[in-house]
C-alpha cells in the first residue's frame, strides 16, 4: 500500500484496502502503518478516515454525542443507503432511542443474571472436554471446541428449539461481513441471507421461544412495557446475531494464543483463577471483533484535521489493542499482563452487552481444558477464516497430553 | 465543532470525585449545582429519571436526580431544595457548599427510566419536577404527544418555569396558592392503553396518582418518591482496610486510590474494563463490610443486601471490609 507523509495540517493518506484477502490474511502490517502514519489517515478506497490508536479509538468509542451508530457501524450509511436487513435497536441505534432495549439487555445478561448459569456451563465444560478428550489427543480446537461449546450452551440460554441451530452460524458470519464493503465475502453470503434471517426471525417470536432464558427475560420486559412488543424480536435477535460467531472466535483466539504460547498454558495451569484474565488478554491481543464505524454528528477535529459532518470513521479496534504506545511488548500474548481497558469488546454505551456471557464461557471451557491437559501445542498449520469484520479461524489443529 | 482530545482512560477516581462548577439559585429554597470532573474529561452517561449520590464534605449522603442536558458529556446538574427538616443535607449544600469543592458522587443510577412509548403523561409535583425535566426534552426530541402538569406551592417555589415555557400549553402549571390541589383525575382522563404515566413528587401526591391510577391498564404509571434522608453510615474520608478472605492478605485503601488501585500494587490481578463504574466487569463478592456504593449499575435494593461491590468506583462505609479474593 502506499502511505503518503502530509505536509502539516492535512491529513495522511492511504489506499490500502483493508477487507482485501491479503490484508484479512494478516492485518498486522497493515495496522502498525496506519498507526504510524498519524492520528486519523483518510483511506482513499473507500473515503472514510480511519483511527487505529489506542487513544484516539477510545475517545471515538465514548463519545457517542459526536460519533453516532445509527447512521450504521459499518461501511453502508443509513442516511442515504437502505440497510440489508431493519437495522439493530441496539448497535444501530443512537440515545434516546437506544436507551431502552440496552437497559432490558444490560439486566437479562448481566453479571449477577448470569450466576445462575456458572455451575451448568462449567458442567458442560468438563463434558465437552471429555468427550473430545476420549476420542484422542490430536483434534481441531476449533470444530471440537470453539465451534462446538458456545453452540451447546448458549441457544439453550436464549431459549431457542434445537432444530436449524446450524443456520447460527452463517448467518452470524453474513451479518458481520455486511459491515464492510459490497465484496466476494457478502457476495458468497447473499444467497442464503432471506432463507437464513427468515429462521432467525422466526426463533424470535415469543411462542418459539423457551418459558424461561434470555429470550423469555426480553418479552417479560416488554410485558411490563419497558419495552414495546416489537422491539422485544429485535433484542432477541441482537443476541442471535452477535451472540455466536463472536464468542466462538474468541475461545479459538485463546485456545491459538495458548498453543502457540506453552509457558502461559503452564501459567494458567499453576493458577487456574487467571482464565479470565486469559480470556481477556485473548481478545486484547487477536481482537475478534477488528472493527467498526461511526459517522460524525459533526465536523469532528481529530489532532489538526478536521472530520465533517456526515463522514463515516472507521475504528480499528485490533490496532489501538496492539498500539505500542498504550501496551507494553502489545504483541506478546501475556497473563501477567492486565489488559483491563482493551477495547476489544468496545467501550461506553454500546460496549458488548453480551460481554459478561462471553467470558463465562471461555473461563468455564478454558478451566475445563486446564483441569486435564499438560501440554497444548499446534499440531498442523492453522487456517484463517476471513471476514471482513472478524478475526477467525477455520482449524487450528492441537496435540495435547493429559495428566 | 466537536474536538477530539485524548486523554488516558480515565481512572475511577475521577469520575466518583467531581467538583461544583457552579451553584445558582432556580426558584425559592431552590438552587442546581452543576458539577464536572476536576480533569474536565467525560462523565458517566446517564438517561433520563437517572439520579446520583452525592457524598457531601460533612460525611452525608444524598441522593439527587439528574436534571441536564446529557449531550453535555462533562457536566451533571442537579436540583436541590432546601427542606426545613433537614438534618445536614440540603441544609449543607445551600449554606456551605462552594463553587471549587469536592464532592463524592455514586451512579448515575435510574429506577425511573423513560420506557418507549408514543403518548406521555408527566405529573410533577414541587422539586420532583427536577427528574422530569430531561424527559419531557426527550418526549419532545422524539415527537411523542406528551403533556407535563406541574404544581408547587407558589409560583415563587417552583424551579425551571422558564426552561418548561418554550413547550408552551403542553405544560400546565398549577401554583396551589392560584389554583388549589391538582386536579388529576381531569389531567389525566379516562383510563386508556398505551399512554406512560410518570410521577414524581411529595408523598401524598404520589399516593393520590396511584388512586387515580388504579383503573388504568397495569404498568401505566411510573413513580419515584423523594428518598428520605437516610441515617446510613457516612461515607468515610479516612483510609479502611480491605481483608482478602481466600489469601489472608490485608491491604489499606487511602482516599487518593480505588479498591482496584490498591489491589493491584500488592499484586492481586481483577479484571476490570471501564474503570467507571458501568460495565460490571469488576464485580467481586463482599463477606463482610458495608461497601460505599458509586457504581451506575446496582438498584438501591440490590445495593442494601452488601453482597457485591464494583471495585474500581466503591469503597467502604466501614474500617474493614472483607472480599472474596
Amino acid at each position: 500500500m502506499t502511505t503518503t507523509a502530509p505536509p502539516a495540517r492535512t491529513v495522511p493518506t492511504s489506499d490500502v484496502d483493508p477487507f482485501s484477502h491479503e490484508v484479512l490474511e494478516d492485518p498486522l502490517p497493515m495496522h502498525t502503518e496506519l498507526r504510524e502514519a498519524g492520528p486519523v489517515v483518510h483511506l482513499t478506497r473507500y473515503d472514510v478516515h480511519a483511527l487505529a490508536r489506542y487513544d484516539e479509538v477510545y475517545a471515538a468509542l465514548v463519545d457517542w454525542q459526536g460519533f453516532q451508530s445509527a447512521a450504521g457501524v459499518g461501511l453502508s450509511n443509513f442516511r442515504y443507503e437502505k440497510p440489508w436487513r431493519p437495522p439493530s435497536i441496539v448497535l444501530e441505534a443512537d440515545p434516546p432511542k437506544h436507551d431502552a432495549p440496552r437497559r432490558v439487555l444490560q439486566k437479562v445478561l448481566g453479571p449477577r443474571a448470569l450466576r445462575r448459569l456458572h455451575d451448568s456451563w462449567a458442567a458442560d465444560a468438563d463434558a465437552l472436554v471429555d468427550e473430545v478428550l476420549s476420542r484422542g489427543t490430536a483434534f481441531d480446537a476449533v470444530a471440537s471446541l470453539a465451534a462446538t461449546f458456545p453452540l451447546r450452551v448458549f441457544p439453550d440460554a436464549v431459549g431457542i428449539p434445537q432444530s436449524g441451530r446450524e443456520n447460527l452460524l452463517p448467518y452470524g458470519d453474513h451479518a458481520f461481513n455486511a459491515f464492510g464493503p459490497a465484496n466476494d465475502l457478502v457476495e458468497k453470503g447473499a444467497p442464503r441471507v432471506a432463507e437464513l434471517s427468515a429462521w432467525v426471525n422466526a426463533q424470535c417470536q415469543r411462542d418459539v421461544l423457551a418459558p424461561t432464558g434470555f429470550g423469555a427475560d426480553i418479552w417479560a420486559a416488554s410485558d411490563r412495557g419497558d419495552i414495546t412488543p416489537e422491539q422485544a424480536p429485535l433484542a432477541v435477535r441482537s443476541l442471535l446475531t452477535a451472540g455466536v460467531d463472536t464468542t466462538v472466535h474468541g475461545i479459538s483466539a485463546v485456545l491459538y494464543a495458548f498453543a502457540t504460547n506453552p509457558e502461559q498454558w503452564q501459567r494458567l495451569r499453576r493458577d487456574p483463577a487467571l482464565a479470565r484474565v486469559a480470556f481477556d488478554e485473548a481478545v486484547r491481543w487477536e481482537s475478534p471483533v477488528q472493527t467498526f464505524f461511526r459517522t460524525a454528528t459533526t465536523d469532528v477535529r481529530v489532532g489538526d484535521v478536521v472530520i465533517p459532518e456526515g463522514h463515516k470513521i472507521l475504528m480499528f479496534l485490533a490496532a489501538a489493542n496492539r498500539d505500542p504506545r498504550r501496551w507494553e511488548n502489545p504483541d506478546v500474548f501475556d497473563l501477567s499482563r492486565d489488559p483491563s481497558g482493551h477495547v476489544g469488546f468496545g467501550m461506553g454505551i454500546h460496549q458488548c452487552v453480551g460481554q459478561h456471557v462471553a467470558r463465562l464461557e471461555a473461563a468455564t471451557l478454558v478451566t475445563a481444558l486446564a483441569r486435564r491437559v499438560a501440554t497444548i501445542e499446534l499440531d498442523g498449520p492453522t487456517v484463517r477464516h476471513h471476514n471482513n469484520t472478524l478475526r477467525a479461524w477455520e482449524s487450528i489443529p492441537v496435540r495435547v497430553t493429559l495428566d | 465543532m466537536t474536538v477530539i482530545s485524548p486523554a488516558p482512560a480515565p481512572a475511577g477516581a475521577d469520575v466518583a470525585m467531581l467538583r461544583v462548577t457552579a451553584k445558582e439559585a432556580q426558584a425559592d429554597g431552590v438552587l442546581t449545582l452543576e458539577l464536572a470532573a476536576p480533569s474536565g474529561g467525560r462523565l458517566r452517561d446517564w438517561t433520563p429519571g437517572s439520579h446520583i449520590d452525592l457524598v457531601l464534605p460533612n460525611g452525608l449522603t444524598r441522593q439527587y436526580s439528574l436534571c441536564g442536558d446529557r449531550w453535555d458529556p462533562s457536566h451533571y446538574r442537579v436540583g436541590v431544595l432546601m427542606e426545613p427538616a433537614s438534618r445536614g443535607g440540603s441544609r449543607y449544600v445551600h449554606d456551605s457548599l462552594r463553587v471549587g469543592d469536592l464532592v463524592g458522587v455514586g451512579g448515575p443510577r435510574n429506577n425511573f427510566a423513560l420506557v418507549p412509548s408514543d403518548q406521555y403523561l408527566f405529573v410533577a409535583g414541587g422539586i420532583g419536577i427536577t427528574p422530569i425535566l430531561p424527559m419531557v426534552r426527550q418526549a419532545e426530541m422524539l415527537g411523542a404527544d406528551w403533556r407535563l402538569l406541574y404544581g408547587g406551592r407558589s409560583r415563587g417555589s417552583m424551579a425551571f418555569l422558564g426552561e418548561l415555557e418554550r413547550y408552551g400549553d403542553r405544560v400546565v402549571v398549577r401554583p396551589q396558592d392560584e389554583h388549589g390541589l391538582l386536579d388529576l383525575a381531569g389531567f389525566l382522563g379516562q383510563p386508556r392503553e398505551g399512554v406512560r404515566i410518570y410521577s414524581c413528587g411529595p408523598g401524598p401526591l404520589l399516593a393520590a396518582m396511584e388512586r387515580t391510577c388504579a383503573t388504568w391498564p397495569p404498568y401505566s404509571l411510573r413513580t419515584e418518591r423523594f428518598v428520605a434522608e437516610e441515617a446510613g453510615a457516612p461515607a468515610r474520608t479516612a483510609p479502611f482496610e480491605v481483608e482478602l478472605a481466600r489469601s489472608g492478605t490485608t491491604v489499606t485503601v487511602t482516599p487518593e486510590m480505588t479498591v482496584l488501585d490498591a489491589l493491584n500494587q500488592v499484586g492481586v490481578e481483577v479484571l476490570s474494563s471501564c474503570r467507571r463504574g458501568v460495565c460490571g466487569t469488576c464485580e467481586t463478592t463482599v463477606l463482610a463490610g458495608r461497601p460505599d456504593h458509586r457504581d451506575a449499575l446496582l438498584d438501591d435494593d440490590e445495593r442494601d443486601v452488601n453482597d457485591c461491590m464494583y471495585i474500581c468506583v466503591s469503597r467502604s462505609r466501614d474500617e474493614r471490609l472483607v472480599l472474596d479474593l
